[in-house]
Formats: C-alpha cells, sequence, structure tokens
C-alpha cells in the first residue's frame, strides 16, 4: 500500500469528492493561490478552478455562515478554517445557523456543509491559536465533530463528512499533517460514528482521540516492552456521532480505563465518556477512570512549557503506570 | 545577515520636505528627531536579531523562538510616528505585527526579546508569546492573535477614557485584511454613534498573509468610514513627518471633541507574513526591492535629517551600532534567562487564585 501523508490523504479525498459531485466546493483563507496555509489545499486551484476552490477574505463569520446558506440549497461546501481557533469568530454561523436550521425548519431544510482545519496545542502559537474546541461544539445535537489521527482515518472520514447531510466539523492537526500512513488507491469510505481499536491488549484501555493516539501508541509499546503491560488503544475517531459501544467493549475486557484527550478537562469529551462507562459498565471496573487532559490553564507559549502542559508520552506513561498499581 | 547597516544603503531618495513644515513636526527639538530616528532603527534591529534567532539553530539543536514570528520590517515610521504622539491618557491597541509598536511605546526590547524566546523574564512571563506583548502602564493593551478582534477593544479603551473624563484618545491599529472582519464594522458603528475618541489606524501593507488588497477588499479601504459618518484620510507611511501631521489632526479631533476617525497608511512589509511563510507566491522580489530602495521608511527619515543638518552619516552610524548592540544584549539576556515551570502554567489565570487571602468566591478553580 503506498504510503502518504495525513495532508495528502486530506488533498486526495478533497481532490476526488471535487471529482465526483459537482456540488461540492472549497473555500476558505489562502486555499487557493497561496496553495493552502499548510499546503492542504495545494494544487487544487489549478485543477478545478476558482469557481469550485476559492479564496475568501479574513471574514470568518461571512463566509461560514454563506457556506451555511448555500448548503441549504444543496451546495456542498467545505469550508477551511485556518485555524479551528478561529470558530468563535463565527460562532453564531455555525451554533445557531448550522446545528439549528433543520430543527427550526421541523426537518424541511438540511445543511450539508463541511467545516475543516487544524485545532491543536504544541506549536507555540499561544492561546489565541491553540483551541481544541471539539467538546465545545459536540455539546450542540445537530452537529457531528470528527477528529482524526492517521492519514488513512482522515481520508476515508472526510469522504464520508462530505457526503453527509448534516453539519460536520472536522479536526486536523497541524503536527499531524507531515505524518504518513498506508492509504490504498482504491476507494473507501469510513462511516462517522465508528471507533477504531488501533492496538489490542488485556490489561489497561485507553481511549483517546487525535494527535495523543499516536502517542499512546508509542507508550502503549513501550508498557508491553519494559513492564510487560498489554494496552488496548481505542481511537473514537469521531466524537458526536460517538461509537460509545467500542469503548465498553473494551471496558469489558481490560477492566481500567485512561482517557487521554488534548483538551481542557472542565466538561470534555473525557467527562462524558467517564458519565457514561460507568453508567454503563460499573461493575467491570477494577479502578476508578482516569483522565488525562492538557493543563487546566490557557495554551502557555513558552515551547519548553508548553509541551510538559500537553498530554505527552511522559504524562500519558505516568499515568497509566499508576492506574495499574 | 547582511553586515552592512541598511541605514547606509547607496542611493538615496530625494527628501520631501512639506511634512516637515507641519507644527506638530516643526515643532520638534533635534533631539525628538533623532530619538524618532533612533527609534526606527531600533526597532528593525530588533526584528532582525529576532529573525536570525528563529531561523538560527541554538546549543540544544533547536530554535530559540517558536510559533509565529511577524516581523514589522518596514513600517516603522507608522508605530514610531503614531505613538511619538501619546499623550499620559492615550492608549494603543494593535494586533499580531506587535513589536513595533511595543518598542514604539518604550518597552524594553530585553524583555521582548525573552517573551520571544519563552522565558520567564518576557514581558508576559513567557506565556504570551511574539503575538501577545502587553504593557498597560505604558498604555499599550497589545498584541492580539485573532484578527479584527482588538478593534473592540479599542473602542472600549476609547470608551473608558471619556468615560472617566479624560482628554485622551485611543489609537486601533489594524492591518489591510483585517477591515474586512464583521467585528471591525461593529467597533466603527459604536464608535460612531456614542461619539468616542478612537482613531482606527489601517497599517495597509498591501497584503493579507498572499493575498493582495484587490483579492480580499471591494471598495476603498478607509472609505468604508463614510457609511457610519466617520472622518477619514488616508496617508504615506514612508516618511514619519507625514504620519504625525495626519494623526496629530485626527488624534487632536479625538482629544477636544470626542470623535473617531479612520486613518489608512500605505505600507509595505519586507518579510514574509509571519517568517514561517516562504513569500513565493503572490509577489516579487522587485516588487520588495524597489519599495527599500525608494521608500524605505528609515532611509527617508535619514535622508531628511540629513538635509536637516540635525542628524550626520557619523551619528546614524553611531545611532545604528547601537540598536544592533542593544539587540544583541536583548537577545544574550533572553538566551540566559530561565524558562517558566510547570507550575507556572496556573499562575496569571484568575486574579483570585494568584490573590487566596483575599479570595471571596468559593469552590474548585481548576480541574487537573
Ligand atoms: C479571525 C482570524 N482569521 C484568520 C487569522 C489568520 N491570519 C493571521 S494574520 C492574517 C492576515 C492579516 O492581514 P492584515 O490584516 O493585512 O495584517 P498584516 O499581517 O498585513 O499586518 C491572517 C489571515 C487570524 N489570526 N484570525
Ligand atoms: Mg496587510
Amino acid at each position: 500500500m503506498p504510503q502518504i501523508t495525513y495532508r495528502e490523504a486530506v488533498r486526495h479525498a478533497l481532490a476526488e469528492e471535487l471529482t465526483r459531485d459537482p456540488n461540492v466546493v472549497v473555500m476558505g483563507e489562502e486555499v487557493g493561490q497561496f496553495q493552502g496555509a499548510y499546503k492542504v489545499t495545494q494544487g487544487l486551484l489549478e485543477k478545478f478552478g476558482p469557481l469550485r476552490v476559492a479564496d475568501t477574505p479574513i471574514s470568518e463569520a461571512g463566509f461560514i455562515g454563506m457556506g451555511i446558506g448555500a448548503s441549504m440549497l444543496g451546495v456542498r461546501p467545505v469550508m477551511e478554517l485556518m485555524f479551528w481557533s478561529f470558530y468563535s469568530v463565527a460562532f453564531d454561523q455555525i451554533l445557531n445557523n448550522a446545528a439549528n436550521v433543520r430543527y427550526m425548519s421541523g426537518g424541511q431544510i438540511n445543511c450539508p456543509i463541511v467545516i475543516r482545519g487544524p485545532a491543536n496545542g504544541g506549536t507555540n502559537v499561544g492561546a489565541t491559536h491553540s483551541h481544541t474546541p471539539e467538546n465545545i461544539l459536540a455539546a450542540h445535537p445537530g452537529v457531528k465533530v470528527v477528529v482524526p489521527s492517521t492519514a488513512y482515518d482522515a481520508k476515508g472520514l472526510l469522504k464520508s463528512a462530505i457526503r453527509d447531510n448534516d453539519p460536520v466539523f472536522f479536526l486536523e492537526n497541524t503536527l499531524l499533517y507531515g505524518e504518513k500512513g498506508e492509504v490504498p488507491e482504491e476507494e473507501y469510505l469510513i462511516p462517522l460514528g465508528q471507533a477504531d481499536v488501533k492496538r489490542e491488549g488485556k490489561d489497561l484501555t485507553i481511549v483517546t482521540y487525535g494527535r495523543p493516539v499516536i502517542q499512546s501508541l508509542a507508550v502503549a509499546e513501550l508498557l508491553a516492552k519494559e513492564h510487560d503491560i498489554s494496552v488496548e488503544i481505542v481511537d473514537l475517531r469521531t466524537i458526536r456521532p460517538l461509537d460509545i459501544d467500542t469503548v465498553l467493549a473494551s471496558v469489558r475486557k481490560t477492566h481500567r480505563v485512561l482517557i487521554v484527550e488534548e483538551q481542557k478537562p472542565f466538561c470534555g469529551v473525557g467527562a462524558q465518556l467517564t458519565y457514561m462507562i460507568q453508567a454503563e459498565a460499573f461493575d467491570e471496573l477494577d479502578a476508578p477512570i482516569s483522565r488525562l487532559c492538557t493543563i487546566d490553564a490557557p495554551a502557555i507559549y513558552s515551547p519548553p512549557v508548553e509541551a510538559e502542559q500537553l498530554p505527552n508520552p511522559q504524562r500519558i506513561l505516568k499515568a497509566a503506570l499508576a492506574l495499574l498499581d | 545577515m547582511s553586515k552592512k547597516p541598511s541605514a547606509t544603503i547607496d542611493q538615496k531618495p530625494a527628501a520631501p520636505v512639506s511634512y516637515g513644515q507641519a507644527p506638530v513636526n516643526a515643532s520638534l527639538t533635534a533631539e525628538h528627531k533623532i530619538e524618532l530616528y533612533r527609534q526606527m532603527v531600533r526597532i528593525r534591529r530588533f526584528e532582525e536579531r529576532s529573525h536570525r534567532a528563529y531561523t538560527g539553530k541554538n546549543a540544544a539543536g533547536g530554535a530559540n523562538i517558536g510559533g509565529f514570528l511577524h516581523l514589522y520590517n518596514g513600517q516603522e515610521a507608522i508605530a514610531v510616528g503614531c505613538c511619538s504622539l501619546m499623550g499620559k491618557h492615550d492608549h494603543v491597541i494593535t494586533a499580531y505585527r506587535d513589536h513595533g509598536h511595543a518598542i514604539a511605546v518604550g518597552m524594553n526590547t530585553k524583555a521582548l526579546m525573552a517573551e520571544l524566546y519563552g522565558k520567564i523574564t518576557g514581558c508576559s512571563k513567557g506565556k504570551g508569546g511574539s503575538m501577545h506583548f502587553f504593557s498597560p502602564e505604558r498604555n499599550y493593551w497589545g498584541g492580539h492573535g485573532i484578527v479584527g478582534g482588538q478593534i473592540p477593544l479599542g473602542v472600549g479603551l476609547a470608551y473608558g477614557v471619556k468615560y472617566k473624563g479624560y482628554k485622551g484618545s485611543a489609537m486601533a491599529f489594524m492591518g489591510d485584511g483585517a477591515v474586512n472582519q464583521g467585528a471591525v464594522h461593529e467597533a466603527y458603528n459604536l464608535a460612531a454613534l456614542w461619539n468616542l475618541p478612537c482613531v482606527f489606524v489601517i497599517e495597509n501593507n498591501g497584503y493579507s498573509m498572499g493575498t493582495s488588497q484587490a483579492r480580499s477588499s471591494a471598495g476603498e479601504l478607509a472609505k468604508r468610514a463614510e457609511g457610519y459618518g466617520i472622518a477619514w484620510a488616508a496617508c504615506d507611511g514612508h516618511d514619519v513627518y507625514e504620519v504625525r501631521a495626519t494623526m496629530d489632526k485626527y488624534l487632536t479631533i479625538a482629544r477636544e471633541e470626542c470623535k473617531p476617525a479612520v486613518v489608512e497608511i500605505e505600507t509595505y512589509r519586507y518579510r514574509g507574513h509571519s517568517v514561517a511563510d516562504p513569500d513565493n507566491t503572490y509577489r516579487t522580489k522587485a516588487e520588495i526591492e524597489d519599495y527599500r530602495r525608494t521608500k524605505d521608511p528609515i532611509q527617508v527619515f535619514q535622508a531628511i535629517l540629513l538635509a536637516e543638518g540635525v542628524l550626520t552619516e557619523a551619528s546614524a552610524e553611531k545611532i545604528d551600532e547601537a540598536a544592533v548592540a542593544e539587540a544583541e544584549a536583548a537577545a544574550e539576556f533572553a538566551d540566559a534567562s530561565p524558562y517558566p515551570t510547570a507550575e507556572d502554567i496556573q499562575k496569571d489565570v484568575y486574579w483570585e487564585s494568584d490573590n487566596p487571602d483575599q479570595r471571596t468566591s468559593q469552590g474548585r478553580l481548576f480541574f487537573n
């Protein structure tokens, strides 16, 4: 199987869907002539032309709202946010309009928009540029939220997202864009709402998504080698819809759970998971559920300290060992 | 990095004199004029040194500065010209291209460089980084990363000045791309509706990242003020005298009559959008060189001051050498300073958690 980067996987998904469906358009700041702030959309303008790959002004409320309106009429806009951190400028459009229009119209209007872009810390860009809003987005019924960790997942999930008839928010990661993974040449889709067991194990389940999946896999390797501990890793891939069944199946197998997420703890995805696990599998737990998040403060700039604020292999290792003590 | 000081590029532009006659400039002493010149050179040299720290390798093999670094080279006359007009109750707020304004309001370059290095001795203790410099004691309210987000804050500063009964103003700086943010327009309307002493300054360097003004903005930028009944003007930003003369007029109106204005200042940035921008898709090297050759703000002002007999080649050289040394000393200070620790992460989040003995709320504030 060919190895391609996460960035190329996203780009290929966009290109394939632009080719397949004339209703698909790609818009955002610097997506065309500049080839994308992170080069995700490189080459798309040349291939599909300025009507289908359009550079927008720095007007997130305006162009995201425009995309939502166009989607109501059957256009399938894939809007790039240069960073998800800028979603706050378009918050009203995203949550009052995209999330609610179907409901408020009694099901008469669909909103098949995709909003995608990176949402991560770890690049020393400070508090305004390091938001991870998956929990805030997923708190709103009517929307779907996807956070892929590998090239394979990114491609298959983005293609499904573009074909989905509901608003899908797709959160990528600038630190994963260069990561390579196997991606088949032939077309495939990954359904939204299907978690993936990235590694089988029996002693401990790590439930995670996004970049911490990659870090957890490295820690699992180390735990196996140096501590003879077998870790199962469940990658949620989609936050809403949430594949709680795969999580519960793993809990029933290992009886210990560590949740790792690159977001602040309060009202986070892990809080919801913890509630659901204890509600449905309380008797299966041999230890309280443990949770590792970004340390609860705005993102610090200082490069070495930011690395400590975020989940990292050392912190994950420590949390895993503590849970098995 | 060329050893030759940028203050001695061979081809000297002709010295325009007219703005020097404006009262606000004619009244300047020789020392004041030299100080304006010195500040521009200090900004230039600071930016060049920080660029080197970003692209070079330190002892550990990494770069000393991470994240984004948006340099001000080419735009120096704007920050220096505008901030030189500040009185006790005049305030400044800008976007992420904030180093020039920080130096112009008098922030210490050691603390600025240390901030870029992410050190505890930085102006924000290493917490804010390049885009988030602040110095409230110098009426400098940042340093803001979200395009356009600082503009309503600028209106708020103007409101505060008026509410407290001071004769003062707020200068709210933004780029040519920022004018397309909705928040900017809401802010214009509020400033006009409530007669707030806010001067909105558009630093028009022709590009928002890789997008030229023509590709991002309909109509004329400053003219949008007309829709709100706000006075506006456009001027050149390469002559610090012109910047001062234009801004003085609107700052005076703001202070005296509590009226807002929009001033668009034409300028140019020499470096990429940030140091990470390869700067090879949207403009030509010739375009950059052309501006440098004919309109470099430091060159232009040097020529003016030489013609006025305020400056000599030798004194210009000395100023430049001192600026290079200052930037180097800042880098050494930053390098020698310690990083914050993991314990610092949760400091400065709440006033209450930093002042536990005066806390009045109850319950848990942090969740780790
Ligand atoms: C709301 C928001 N959208 C996008 C960005 C990314 N971004 C940062 S600077 C910039 C260009 C701004 O250009 P301009 O306003 O002309 O200022 P300049 O960089 O030229 O000083 C963009 C798109 C951001 N920081 N905030
Ligand atoms: Mg600009």
